[in-house]
């Protein structure tokens, strides 16, 4: 049995080279990292009243061992963890990004959005008449993309402002001074949590964009037109 | 054609997304976390490593920690410490001995009256905990160079380490300790020292985590050796400079 024979011409093709797959799942781990062990040193002194993270969900060990052992509630492996993952996640991002402007991937896919396109996908999306077609990027999710970037990017400006702010104080004045750009920190991990819910959501709903995301291709035929024959 | 590269590989999906919110689900077990693993310790001590050679790196000796005004500074600091404040050791004024040790040239201990009569200088700094609560606070005491001068410590060596009345330790980088605002705080908020927060004095470092500020420090070396920390040797980066 041969393959199918995949053309655009017959298929809706999506294709993700190997370098954006790579620094996708390596920002997806990381960002599974951060998070982790960020709301577990959140859950040490939180921000919003006594508001605390399900332990289950936070990284950082068992913290009975912790007390016992370093007299820790697991907080020092939550930092390590915190500080080892921003190198994968600074990694990774900027890889994507650079692969991105260099390939010309986001001018070519996440372009054109204007606010007039944004809220006529938008209306069609949320009237559940907005067609998907493998490959093409909608203005919704050129829009969702286009956030996601800048909230990892502000992650890391936000995150560093509070990692340093003596030797980076004029990024912490940025900020709003160190609580505040605490604060600021907390609110773009809530906003990149609510664009993972939505992400994988939708992957669910459309399961071959993982395959294309774990393979490097996927394709689905085009209904509407009929197969061009011998090309 | 340049699209028609490969074949399209026909994977389950369900099979995908199963196993993928498995390993989700998995991961999110505290059971299953693998912190506490030795390979993963090992890793974290080596980017430990690798963080304070990057914070060396970008520390100045001559950049300063923002100063705040008076009526930004916190009259009731937090108190903080692994033990109830009833349990802070209580030094006595007159019994008290700073000990000195290691490449020092004149390890004559010092009395509270002798440490009291140095020259001060105040300073409104922000206090940054580890955990993430930060803290204005008023502090006055005399810079830890004129200190090391006067006692003729070598300041070509790498380390400042204190020992504390109740079992704390800690040790600086020679540049941080030579910082014009890393000084031996003998007041906070224009108060003498209370006990819980330190008396006679604790190590005010305004470039590092609150938890590189040693209280109740009864005897300080210079070393080539890096003495370490209470909380560094359970597992917090040693340098934690901010």
């Amino acid at each position: 049995m041969k393959k199918p024979v995949i053309h655009p011409s017959t298929h809706h093709i999506q294709d993700h080279p190997l370098l954006v797959r790579l620094a996708h799942w390596l920002q997806a781990l990381a960002i599974f990292i951060m998070i982790g062990s960020g709301w577990r040193i959140y859950n040490s002194v939180p921000i919003f009243g006594d508001y605390r993270f399900p332990q289950w969900a936070t990284l950082g060990g068992d913290p009975a061992i912790s007390k016992v052992a370093h007299m820790d509630p697991g907080v020092a492996n939550a930092l390590n963890w915190h500080f080892t993952g921003m190198w994968l996640l600074a990694a990774a991002y900027l890889l994507f990004v650079a692969h991105g402007i260099l390939s010309g991937h986001f001018w070519k896919h996440l372009l054109p959005l204007t606010p007039r396109l944004f809220i006529r996908d938008f209306v069609a999306a949320a009237t559940f008449k907005l067609p998907h077609a493998l490959g093409e990027y909608n203005a919704v999710q050129r829009a969702a993309y286009w956030a996601v970037l800048f909230f990892i990017l502000m992650m890391i400006l936000s995150g560093l402002a509070i990692w340093k702010p003596v030797q980076l104080s004029w990024l912490t004045a940025l900020f709003g001074g160190y609580p505040t750009a605490r604060v600021i920190h907390f609110l773009f991990m809530a906003a990149i949590c609510g664009f993972i819910v939505i992400h994988v959501t939708l992957v669910a709903l459309v399961p071959k964009t993982l395959t294309a995301m774990i393979l490097g291709r996927a394709a689905e035929p085009i209904h509407q037109e009929a197969p061009h024959a011998g090309e | 054609m340049p699209e028609n590269k490969k074949p399209v590989f026909d994977v389950d999906r369900r099979k995908f997304v199963g196993t993928g919110m498995s390993l989700g689900a998995l991961t999110l077990l505290t059971g299953c976390d693998i912190s506490d693993n030795d390979m993963v310790q090992k890793m974290f001590a080596k980017v430990s490593r690798w963080n304070t050679f990057v914070q060396e790196e970008l520390f100045s000796g001559t950049r300063l920690a923002p100063e705040y005004s008076e009526s930004m500074a916190v009259k009731d600091f937090r108190y903080n410490a692994w033990y109830h404040f009833n349990e802070a050791p209580v030094l006595s004024a007159t019994d008290y001995r700073l000990e000195l040790a290691g490449l020092i040239a004149n390890k004559t201990p010092w009395t509270v009256q002798q440490l009291y009569q140095l020259p001060v200088k105040a300073q409104i700094t922000r206090h940054v905990c580890v955990e993430g609560w930060s803290m204005i606070g008023k502090w006055t005491g005399t810079p830890l160079s004129v200190f090391l001068n006067r006692i003729g410590a070598d300041t070509t060596a790498k380390y400042v380490g204190f020992v504390c009345a109740d079992g704390y330790y800690e040790s600086l980088d020679m540049p941080t300790a030579l910082h014009p605002q890393t000084i031996m705080a003998f007041q906070l908020s224009d108060q003498t020292l209370p006990t819980e927060y330190g008396f006679p004095f604790k190590i005010r470092v305004p470039t590092k985590l609150g938890f590189k500020n040693p209280k109740f420090v009864t005897a300080m070396f210079v070393s080539n050796r890096n003495p370490g920390g209470f909380w560094v040797d359970r597992g917090y980066n040693w340098f934690s400079g901010i």
